[in-house]
This record gives structure tokens, sequence and C-alpha cells, in this order.
């Protein structure tokens, strides 16, 4: 709850400084503000609604319209139930078609409603809005290493040359010495050949030597671990169409990042909240890793094949089944990770682990997951500090902040690399 | 200062050569060879290391290349809603097995029990539990348990069962029908069986308690009219005299008393004072160990005594005669002391002789107890037992007086005296029923089993003193095809309500709302909005009768020996015997494990061969000895304990189950029940004429008493009441040494100092910004029970070895209670127990020695161990001056990557017994270094919670596995940078002079600091401290 106030207080900061500006131009009254809208719409709505297309409920294009009153759309949203019991022709008829009842929202004031509505608005004048291209997926973290890694090829293959060289002129020098002995008359033993010159063959096993172990040590680093890991599902599930295209908020389905280490693979029941109503995959061709064509609608059906559900009688037949599904991110026994503290106390987008997993269809591990990939991330990543009562304990860094002798404390300062914060 | 001596055992006090070697040898951790005399003489040629090199470079690249396997991860098709994958779920219980009553919190995660812990809202037990409570969530994995209904030893399905007994029911024609349980303490249960009884009027119910109190409760009903046992109240005594009751360790409730007897033993440094406490035993208890005044008896001259005490208390007796002057001399101050605080003092007595009990309630009538320390007003069922009754039934067998006979919960057959009269009358009864979970030594004699569930498993409630009722509700679904006992009867009884819907209904119609019930199970108990009054009684016993009746006891001659029964701690009757977590844990007074024993002095071990101070502490082969007592005999390995009476040998019952008892149990040590004798009225735990002789053969046990030496180091302090009010800094002037190296008594823990600052090999003293953890144990409220360990064992999964690696000092404990005798009267020795653990050092000594950085330090004070680090040098083992660190020798828990080494004893691995891991810490593998770690995964846990609500971390929210077990709060911890916790209160405000660290002098900074034991007993004579000090220094 504290993440999403200190969204929206930030959110405020910037709609305020809207407001002075537009006040200023044109004195005009507060104008609903639609980049505040999608981000409300996309964690209160989204699960249920599209712009464009029937979900659980109805596609929200045009809806300002379709309502007599703005006011009772109002209130519908905030409380639907109260607008059906007034019996409202409109608001009866849609529930007698969707046969589920809206939530209500007493924590969206009516400027929300008109932001997420100004929105919806865009949207509808769009044409589709932005299919996945979310703008506020965070770059994939650079490599910052990759400039350096280039360098050292290019030193290498100067050394390769300069060694080349100086094995020529070796040789050229030998030679020449060779001519001078022989033309001053001096013996001197037949030179051996380079390849069973020992001084040459140490060198070249040394070589192998290093470089083969280098490539081991490599090897046995990277053992078990499984970046880019993108095993084939029981069901073509894309994220790119659920988050990503119909912005279902991640927390929706994995609504354990929030409480519990494990961010929770979502039960069945969940994805029926909206699969009982869609049945049919309609958007865009989609294509699996080897680029074959995926039929969405025959992936929903297996869907319902594991939970039981028969779509034409639209009500569960036989016992439903969990779906195998296989993991991805595997941490082994020793390590101790939480979803939620990373997610609520350090605010961490899931994007900056996972990737930019709004834009896959399948899913592959985005980090390697290494113990040096958490770490490093512990050494530059700053905690909430001042925002956050729990460090008031930490006074001695709260002074050093104050006197500017440091500008931040990251989780390495507070004790985030230490070996029991996360193997015990 | 004046150095009082301590020792673990003879060996050590009188230092002799064997000793010194074992002591020299520091590490008795052998390397696992068995025949490793021939390997270290063979000869291995230069080819075969290389064929041994390659062929292992190799496995270990196979091994290590072998392809990732591939995973799953399974949801919830309908994920209940209040599961939370990752987050526990807390419910509450109660224990109530065999009528002892702890209102409890079980953790459950992902649906499975995996922690007990006691219920903060009970005023009579709080947080606090037992070893056995602790124990008993690993008794619910058992799997030994009964997995499903039997008839005649086939499985058959419940309605098969129901069918077939109601029709034996109906075909009794009238023959009587008994129950025999154990002391039930549900009132619901008791409505089920009056409903049962409703329908056969020809149903009885019997109870029977393995280890029987009926003395007690007849002797209450002689005494007041009323065949009940009052509720105790330690905490209001001053003086407490205990005959024989071993109330802090097996004696009805001992968590209750433990809490109540903890609360008189702080110390108030401002106002110093405690309660005086003697005690009179043959065993030494653990009880006993913790008097101030102890004093030893033989069992048959418990009566006496009682006497004695009441004669001199000014109850119109007379006195019969004591040889023993120190035991004559001890009654009389015992008595003093009783009369200097009327209405002040209690006496309890572990008699189940009636006439004692009355002589003992005739003391207490003297000395004003009732209504001050004991209670009439609210009494307690925790044992309902009455031996005659059970007698009568076995009688009643025989004759084939008796058409069915229901067990519950007990387990004749095995702990009665005469279990085989009992075993051929129920083999001659017509229709026989047991739920037993096992198939016990009673159960395989019966004809239906229809086994109820494990109460973790189960509905139901308890009332443990009269208006204090406690809630159980089931944990987990039954794991197997079982039924609650209550079910099953009143199904049998035609009643077609479900069980907790009848409990429901019960309470509903008690509670008068649905909410009020569902608050009821959140809490977990009912208790009196006001804690009653506590009431007296009008004593009105027949004195003159009792002492008449005590005086024909048979008694054994002079010199002649005596055999006592006792209970362990760990084991108890031997009902939850097959608890691997029990089996292992050193008793507190022996430091034995996974056996029973003839426990006997050393003066009458010396008799045998054997003696204390050659080599018998060093070599666990003890001489075994043939004891006949009752016409039978048993076969029982001797153990030497200073401070038992010379003339008395003490033999623990509850072990010598059969094979059905499952693993752990099975076949580990020998019944010694049928040495139990009946007097008539009430069974005698003990017996006067005892015939002993040595045989040649030889036994191994595993004891944990001379592992780890301290080589004679000071670690323990302590004093006397009188002298510490004289002088609250005596006990700590030792450190006035420390002064020159910049110590500061006020202000020890300042980094500043140059104390903490000098004598590290760092300059850079570590700096706790945030949190300083630290803990405080009060050595004179640790009595030794030993519920810390099993609870530390429980929430960390510390793996049990068995007794062929507890005899190599194999054993796993991150936190041992050591037990140490003090003082130089060999036969009357003084006990001390320390709790020992990682005292997470801030100038660690084993972090400076770790190769790999494996252990190092925290920003919070804690002595860090990644296991997975660990190459297993075991330097740190070698380094640490404390001992607290083990090495995981053997891979008990199927950690390793290569499937085939598991080394398991105790049965802790099968899928079943492995749903009781704790999910958050891992189990180590071989190869590994392991120690306490404060609970690390509590502390995280608890400033995870702070820091997502955004605020700061509050006292008492992180609380060790240690630290809740504990029932006399002996162990405080927090965070010592918090002024306001009560760790830094009892740091630097409330127990500063008594606060010492052990090995302090060593500079290596503990975050652990003990606070100095405290006896109230008279100070010495000054000669006798001078023969100490010096012997001291000859030492």
């Amino acid at each position: 709850m504290y993440r999403r106030v200190s969204i929206r207080m930030r959110k405020h900061f910037v709609s305020v400084l809207v407001l002075c500006v537009g006040m200023i131009a044109s004195f005009s009254v507060r104008a609903a503000d639609p980049s505040k809208g999608k981000a409300l719409f996309q964690s209160n709505c989204a699960s249920c609604h599209n712009v464009q297309k029937k979900l659980t409920g109805p596609a929200l294009a045009g809806v300002e319209g379709r309502w007599s009153d703005k006011k009772l759309l109002h209130q519908w949203i905030h409380n639907s139930a109260a607008v059906l019991a007034t019996g409202d022709q409109y608001a009866n008829a849609l529930y007698n078609e969707y046969k589920i009842s809206m939530p209500p929202f007493p924590s969206l004031s009516d400027a929300d409603v008109d932001d997420i509505l100004a929105y919806i608005a865009q949207q509808e004048a769009q044409g589709g809005g932005d299919k996945g291209k979310d703008n506020s997926n965070p770059n994939p973290t650079q490599n910052p290493e990759e400039g350096s890694a280039n360098n050292s090829l290019l030193f290498g293959i100067i050394t390769l040359i300069l060694a080349v060289v100086a094995l020529i002129l070796l040789q050229i020098n030998s030679n020449l010495n060779k001519l001078a002995a022989d033309k001053e008359g001096v013996a001197v033993p037949e030179p051996v050949p380079f390849y069973k010159n020992k001084a040459y063959i140490a060198l070249v096993i040394l070589v192998m030597f290093m470089v083969g172990g280098y490539f081991t040590i490599n090897g046995a680093i990277g053992l078990g671990r499984q970046k880019d890991y993108m095993p084939e599902q029981p069901i073509f599930f894309s994220h790119k169409v659920h988050p990503g295209m119909n912005q279902i908020n991640c927390l929706y389905c994995h609504a354990g990042a929030e409480k519990s280490k494990h961010a929770m693979i979502p039960s069945e029941n969940i994805c029926m909240n909206c699969h009982k109503v869609i049945s049919e995959y309609s958007g865009g061709d989609l294509f699996n890793a080897e680029g074959k064509k995926i039929n969405g609608t025959a992936e929903i059906a297996k869907l319902y094949e594991y939970v039981g559900w028969d779509a034409n009688a639209k009500a569960y037949t036989k016992p439903g089944k969990p779906i195998p599904w296989t993991k991805i991110h595997n941490l082994p026994d020793h390590v101790y990770f939480n979803h939620s503290q990373h997610v609520v106390a350090g605010k961490q987008q899931c994007q900056t682990c996972h990737g930019p997993i709004t834009e896959e269809d399948e899913v592959h591990q985005f980090a390697d997951l290494s113990m040096g990939w958490c770490i490093n991330c512990h050494r530059t990543t700053k905690v909430q500090f001042a925002d956050n009562k729990y460090y008031s304990i930490f006074e001695k860094f709260h002074q050093d902040v104050k006197d500017g002798k440091i500008d931040s404390v990251t989780v390495e300062m507070v004790g985030g690399t230490e070996c029991q914060k996360c193997h015990y | 200062m004046e150095q009082k001596k301590y020792w673990k055992g003879l060996e050590e006090l009188h230092n002799t050569k064997e000793h010194q070697e074992i002591v020299n040898n520091e590490f008795r951790e052998d390397l696992p060879f068995e025949e490793s005399e021939s390997l270290l003489n063979a000869t291995t040629p230069r080819r075969d290391f290389l064929k041994y090199l390659g062929f292992t470079t190799a496995a270990a690249t196979i091994a290590a290349s072998c392809e990732i396997p591939v995973k799953k991860a399974i949801p919830y098709v309908n994920k209940p809603e209040e599961i939370t994958p990752g987050v526990p779920n807390y419910y509450a219980s109660t224990y109530a097995v065999d009528g002892e009553f702890v209102p409890l919190v079980v953790k459950t995660r992902e649906g499975r029990p995996i922690k007990v812990d006691g219920n903060e809202l009970s005023s009579i037990t709080g947080t606090s539990s037992t070893a056995r409570v602790q124990g008993s969530v690993l008794s619910l994995y058992d799997a030994a348990r009964l997995r499903f209904p039997t008839i005649a030893g086939a499985e058959a399905t419940w309605s098969e069962l129901d069918k077939q007994v109601g029709a034996a029911l109906a075909g009794l024609g009238g023959a009587p029908i008994v129950l025999l349980t154990s002391t039930i303490i549900s009132p619901s249960t008791k409505k089920v069986i009056a409903g049962f009884q409703a329908k056969y009027p020809s149903f009885r119910h019997v109870t029977y308690d393995a280890v029987s109190y009926s003395g007690m409760l007849l002797a209450n009903e002689a005494s007041y009219g009323k065949r009940a046992l009052p509720a105790y109240h330690f905490e209001n005594a001053k003086v407490v005299v205990s005959l024989n009751a071993d109330f802090l360790g097996t004696w009805l409730n001992p968590v209750e008393y433990s809490k109540q007897y903890g609360a008189t033993r702080k110390i108030d440094e401002k106002k110093p004072e405690m309660s005086k406490h003697f005690h009179f035993e043959s065993m030494m208890s653990v009880t006993g160990a913790n008097a101030d005044e102890r004093y030893t008896h033989k069992p048959s001259q418990t009566g006496d005594i009682a006497l004695a005490l009441l004669n001199a208390v000014g109850g119109s007796v007379s006195a019969p005669a004591i040889s023993d002057k120190r035991l004559a001399d001890g009654i009389q101050k015992a008595a003093k002391a009783l009369l200097a605080n009327n209405g002040k003092s209690i006496v309890v007595a572990g008699s189940n002789d009636v006439n004692v009990q009355i002589i003992v309630n005739a003391i207490n009538s003297q000395i004003g107890a009732n209504g001050t320390t004991i209670d009439w007003n609210s009494t307690v069922n925790y044992r309902q037992g009455i031996d005659s009754e059970m007698e009568q039934l076995v009688k009643d067998l025989n004759a084939g007086a008796v058409g069915g006979l229901f067990i519950y919960g007990v387990n004749p057959s095995y702990d009665y005296y005469n279990a085989q009269a009992f075993t051929e009358g129920l083999k001659k009864t017509k229709l026989t029923v047991s739920f037993n979970s096992h198939k016990d030594e009673t159960s395989e004699n019966v004809k239906f089993a229809a086994p109820a569930h494990h109460y973790l498993e189960s509905w139901g409630d308890a009332e443990g003193r009269t208006g204090y009722f406690s809630f159980i509700q089931p944990t987990i679904a039954p794991l197997f095809k079982t039924r609650a006992f209550e079910a099953t009867l009143l199904a049998w009884s035609g009643n077609t309500t479900a069980w907790e819907d009848f409990l429901k209904n019960e309470w509903i119609a008690k509670l008068g709302s649905q909410e009020a019930w569902d608050k009821a199970l959140q809490d977990g108990v009912i208790e009196p909005a006001t804690a009653p009054a506590l009431g007296g009684a009008s004593f009105a016993g027949n004195v003159a009768e009792a002492a008449a009746k005590i005086g024909s006891i048979k008694k054994s001659g002079k010199d002649a020996l005596e055999l006592v029964l006792y209970e362990k701690v760990a084991i108890g009757n031997g009902k939850e015997a097959n608890n691997p977590w029990l089996q292992e844990m050193p008793d507190p007074i022996t430091r034995a494990t996974w056996d029973n024993y003839a426990v006997i002095s050393n003066k009458l071990a010396k008799t045998f061969g054997s003696e204390l101070g050659d080599d018998y502490e060093i070599n666990n082969d003890k001489t075994v000895l043939k004891i006949k007592a009752n016409g039978k005999e048993v076969l029982l390995p001797l153990l030497i304990l200073p401070g038992i009476h010379p003339e008395v040998i003490a033999i623990a019952v509850g072990y010598g189950r059969n094979a059905n008892a499952g693993k752990a149990a099975a076949g580990v040590g020998k019944n010694v029940y049928n040495f139990v004798s009946f007097n008539g009225t009430t069974r005698d735990f003990y017996s006067p004429e005892v015939a002993v002789e040595k045989t040649n053969q030889t036994y191994e046990i595993g004891v944990t008493q001379t592992h780890n030496s301290y080589e004679g180091r000071p670690i323990i302090k302590e004093t006397t009441l009188e002298e510490f009010i004289k002088n609250p800094e005596e006990v700590n002037e030792d450190r006035k040494e420390l002064d020159q190296f910049g110590y500061d008594p006020k202000n020890p823990h300042d980094t500043t100092s140059n104390f903490v600052k000098n004598g590290t090999l760092y300059p850079d003293v570590h700096q706790y910004q945030g949190i300083k953890w630290g803990m405080s144990i009060d050595l004179n409220t640790c009595f030794g029970c030993g519920a810390c360990t099993i609870a530390c064992q429980a929430e960390n999964n510390v793996s049990v070895v068995g007794k062929e690696q507890v005899i190599k000092a194999h054993e796993m404990h991150w936190l041992r209670i050591d037990r140490y005798f003090g003082g130089t009267d060999v036969d009357n020795p003084e006990v001390v127990f320390q709790p020992m653990l990682c005292q997470h050092c801030d100038n660690a000594p084993c972090e400076n020695v770790c190769p790999v950085a494996a252990t190092n330090h925290s920003s919070e004070g804690i002595n860090q161990m990644a296991y997975n680090r660990c190459i297993g040098t075991r330097y740190c083992a070698n380094n640490c001056p404390y001992k607290v660190r083990r090495f995981n020798w053997r891979d008990w828990n199927g950690a390793d990557s290569f499937a085939n080494n598991l080394y398991d004893v105790g049965g802790m691995n099968d899928d079943l017994t492995r749903m009781v891991l704790n999910p958050d810490v891992v189990v180590r593998s071989r190869g590994v270094m392991e120690k306490c770690s404060f609970c690390v995964q509590k502390l995280q846990d608890a400033k995870l919670t702070a820091k997502k609500a955004g605020r700061p971390l509050k006292d008492g929210e992180a609380r060790t596995a240690c630290q809740l077990a504990c029932s006399a709060d002996a162990i405080v911890f927090g965070n010592v940078n918090d002024k306001e916790s009560r760790i830094y209160k009892v740091r630097n405000e409330e127990q500063k002079s008594r606060m010492y660290y052990v090995l302090e002098q060593l500079h290596v900074l503990p975050s652990i600091n003990y606070l100095a034991k405290i006896r109230n007993k008279d100070a010495e004579k000054a000669e006798g401290k001078k023969e100490e000090h010096a012997a001291h220094h000859e030492a």
C-alpha cells in the first residue's frame, strides 16, 4: 500500500506542476491527466477491462457516451451495487450481459476517475493504443564490461601480432648470427628446429594451460546457471499478451510478490477470473521460439482442459488438475530470497530482475541469478533511507547524509552483502 | 576472587591422568575410519595414488557436469484464501497429553505444522513449553503411527469397523463395557463418553495414569473431602520444601510450576531476595539440582521425613528416628524456615503413598499454605487415575467379567506393573478395541484398532484448571485414515453429529454466539476475566492413623540397597518414546542419551569394581548389573552419578519399547515398569528390597558429559544471597584484573574503550550502526530442563545422529546445557546448569582462522556461518574457546549431491518425517561446520515485517526459539543498541553486578552475557572456604 501512495505522491507532484503551468497559460481548471490515468487504469482496471476489447467486462472505448450521466458513471465505479439497486436501466443491462458485478473502488477519487476516462479517451483516439510498446520498461541493464571486453580482444590481437613479429625477428636474428658465424668460420652447432625447441614447447604448453584453465574455470563457474533458459511450457502463456497488450498488473496474478518470499505462480482460479469470459484469442499472431505459429484460442482450450471447464456449458464439469509449469528461475537450496522484501521494502520493479517481461511471449531467464549479480546490485542500489522509518535507527548515516558526507545509503552499507542475509 | 571448583565428573575434579589425556587430545572427533589402524599402515603405491586421483577427478567432473534437472512449479488449482505459500499461518492448540496442560500456538507452513510454542495469552503457561511439548510436532510425522483401522490385524474401512463393533456391542448382552483411558481433561470428550454411557448402562470409565498420582488424589479426599488436585502457586512461596517431587521436570504440569518458581528465583538487584528451596530425594532430579539445600534419603524413608517435618513444624505426631545426621539437621532447618514463613511457604511430595500425602497435607495446613500457596478454589484436572480401579479392572478382565474393553491413550501391556496379567485378561475379553495411535504393546492384542488422530489433526478442548479452558483445532488434514476418538465414540453411541459440530454446539451454547466461539478458537484460551481468589480448605485427615501406617512401611536394613524408579525429562512415561529428538536429548542430570541405565553412587560402584576416577568416564563401556526386585530381574549398565543416595539404585521408566513403537524407540533401554508394586491402595514406584550383582558384560552408553572440556577455566560465577546482599560486586571481583587492559565495568560494550579496541588483530573494531544483537542468560533461573535444546532443534533443522555417533562425540545440538557439579562433597554436590551456544563474539577466534571466510562477522554482531562456503577444515572448531561448533561428520539429512551417503539412524529421513523440516533453514550436508545462528531466519523475518511496514523494529518482535521455549524467562534477547530494549536494561541497569561474560579475559568479546548464580543458602563456614581455595590452587 505504501508503495502505491508514494507513486501517487510523485504523480501528484507532477500533476501539480502541470496544473500550475496550465493555469498560468490558460487559466483553465484542472484538466484530467491521461498519463496519470494510465497508471491507475493498469493497476485497477486492466485485469478486467480493455479499451478496445471485451474481456471480463465491456470494452471501455466510448464509455462516457454510453452512460447517460457522467455522475452516474462515477457512482458506478465507486460502488456498482448501489447503482444497480437504483434500477438504472443501462446498469442492469450491463450486469445481465456479463453476470459479474464490478468490485467497488471507493479509494478512487473523482479526479482519479476523470484521469482514467481521459486515458481511455486518448487510447480510443489512438485506435488501439501503444500495443506492447510499454515505454515504462527500464532498459535492460547494460553490461558495463562489454566495452572493456572489446578492448581486450584488440589488445590480444595486437599482442599476437607483436608476438609473431618478435618470433620472426628472433628467427632472422638467429639466421643472421648463423650467417655471420659461417662467414667467420666459427663452428656453431646445427640449430634445433623451433618445434623441437624446448623453450618453445614449454611456452606453448604454458599458453595452452592458461587458456584451457581460463575456459575450464569459466565453465565451472557457469555450472548450474541457466541464464536465457527458455523451456517450453505446457500452455503457451504469453506475458506479451497479458501484462503487455492487456496491461494486467503483474501483482494481479503474482500476488505473493508483495506478501511472501514466493511471487507465486497464480492458481488456476485466478486465470479463470478472466477466462471464464475470454475463450478466444483475437490479438495479433503469436509465434513460439522456433517460429511456429501458435493458435491462441487452442491454448486457452488447454487451460479449460486443466481446470475442467466446459466453455459451451459455461460450467466446471470435471475436477481440476494443476498445470505443471516448468520452473525457470531456480535458486539453489542454500539461498534465501524474498520477493516481498524487494518489491515492498526495496521498491524494485519486476523488470529489474526479470527483464522486459511485457514484451516476451515466452519467458526466459533474463538475469544469470549468480551471487555476483545479486551482490553488484546490492552494492549500487540505494535503500529508501529517508522514507522508511525502519532505517531511523541508523543514526550515524542520517547524520552523515545531513552533513553531506554521503549522498545516499546503499544496501551494502546497511549490511546487504553479508553472508547471512541470504544464506541460513 | 575465590574460585570455586566446578567439575563435570570426578575425573575432572581429581584431574586424573586419563582426564588430562582426553583434554590434550581435544578433538575426539577422530577421522571416521573404523579400520584406521590398517589404513595408516597400508602403503599406497604412486600408481595407485595417481589412479585414485584420476578417478576422483573424472567422477567429480561427471557428477558435476550432469544436466541440470528440470524443475516443475505446480500451482494450486484453487488456492485456499488463507494460505500464501512462503508465509506461515499460526493456529492455537493445546498439548493435553496424559493430563499435562500446555496451551500452544502452532506454526504451519504450506499447511503443515512445523513448530509449536506456548500460547502467550495463557496466564498459566505463557510462551513456555517443555522438551516433550516441543517434540510433539515430530510425533505427528511419526512413521510408526497406525495408518488405517484394522480388524484382527487386517486393514478395514471405518464403515466396516463401525458395523462389526456395533454388532459386537449388541451381542454383549449387558456384559460390562469398560473404557480405559489416561487422564482426560477435555470437558467435551467427557460429555461424549457420558453420551455413550447413556446408551450402554453397563459402561464404566476407568482412568489409568502410567505414572500414578492416585496417592495424592486419595489423600486429598481423606484430608479435604475432595478427590482433586489443588492448583499450586509456587510464585507466592518464600520457602519451598519438596519431598521427591520433581516439579521442574516431570511432576504434574512442570511448565506451569517452572514459570511460577522461576518468578521467585529472579533477583532484583535493588532489593535482592529469592525463595529458599529445600529438597529431599533419593535420585538427583532436575528440581533437586536447583535446590538451595538438598538432602538424600532412601525412598522408603519419605514417610519418616514427612512425619519428622510435621513434628518439627508443630504437628501432633512423634518424629521417627532418623539416623542420618545431615538429613535430620536438614529437616529441622527446613521446618524452621517453614515456620518463619507461615502463609508464604509450600510443601509438595512426589510420593504415591496416600499416608505420606496425608502427612504432607497436614504440614501444609500447619504452615498456612492452603489459600495462599495452594489453591482449593480452582482445582486442577492434571491427573485423575485411581490405582485400585485399574487393579479391579485387571481382576475383572481375568475373571471374564468384562464384555468389552475400549483402550484410548494408554498402554498397560507395556507400562502396567503386572502387564502380563493385563494382557492375559485382554485376550480373554470378547470385544477389544484400541484407539491408540500406534500398534503398541497393548494394541497388538486387540481385535479392533480404531486409531485416533494426533492432537495436531484434532478438534478438542481442555480444562486444565477449573475455569481455564484451552482449545484444540486441526492444523493439518489427517495424514492417515484415522478418526477422532470422540467421533468414533459418537458414532457408536448412535449420535450422528460430527465431532467438530458437537464441540462447536457445546461451546456456542456456553459462549452464546458463533463470533464468541470463533474468537475463542483464535485466542486458543478462555480464562476468567479476573483470576479468582485463592481458596483454602480445612484439614480433616487422620494424622495418627496415617503415621501408624507409615510406621509399618517396609524398609531396607542398614547399608542395604533400595531401588527407585523415575521419569526422565525427555522421555517421561515412555508414551512418546519414538521421538528421535527426545531420545537424543542429553538427560539434564546424567547427560546420557538413547538409553536407560542403573544410576548409582560412586561408593556403590566401587563394590562393582567400577569407579569414577579411573578410566570410567573416558570409556563409554559401562559394567552391566543384574538387578533383581519384586521377583523380576533386568540387566542394565551402571552409570555413576555424584549426588544420588549411596544406597539407592535409580532406573528411568519409559524405555524398552517393542518393535511396534517405531524405529527410534524400539529396543532402546529396558522396561522396568515391572519393578513397580501395588501396596493394596496405590502403586509404589520404588522397591525396598533389591539385589544387585555384577556381570562380566559391558554396554556402551552415549554420554555427552565429558565432551568439550574447558580444562578448569572459570566459566561459572556464583555466590550466596547473603554475600550478594553484603557486597554485590564481589561476584565479579576477578574482572578487576582486566582493569589494566582498559576494561570499564560500567560500560563494557563501549566500542571506543581501550579494552575493546586493543588486543585485536584488526584496527577497525566492528561498528554496529543499526542493530547489535545480544543475549543474556540468567544462571539463576536456568533449571536445565532442556526445552530450549529441542526448540532449537525443531526451529533449525538440527540433525539427529544416533547413539553410535554420540559415543564418538558427534552430536549436533547447537545449544547444549552443561551440567557442572560444584563443591568438594562428592555425595552432595551443588549443581549449576549453563546453557552454552555460540557466543557470537565480536572478536571471534573462529573467524580469523577460516581459510575461506565461510564464517565471518555481520554488521549486526552475528557470527555468520555460510555453509555452502565451508570446506570443512574444522580450524574454527579448533579455535573456539566455547566448543560450540558442530561438524557434520555424516550426511544426516540426504543433503549431499551423492545419493547413497545418507546416515540415518533415528528414522528422520522418510518423506513423512521430513515434513517437519523448517523450509526457511537449509539442511546441512556432510563436511560442513554449523552452529547457533541466533535463529537468524526469525530475526530477518521480524526485521522484514518492520521494514515493509516502514517502522522501526520493536523490542520483543525478534525472539529466538530458545528464548520463547524457556519457562522461567532465563533468556533475554534483543537489540543492545536500543536503549529501550530489555537486553539493554538487563545489562546496563537491572543486573549490572551479576552480569559477566564467559572467558572474558580472552578478549573475544562475546555477545552473550550470563548472570551469576545465587544460592539462597547459609554462607559457608570460613574454614570451608579456605579449604576450597587451597584445592583450587593445587589444581
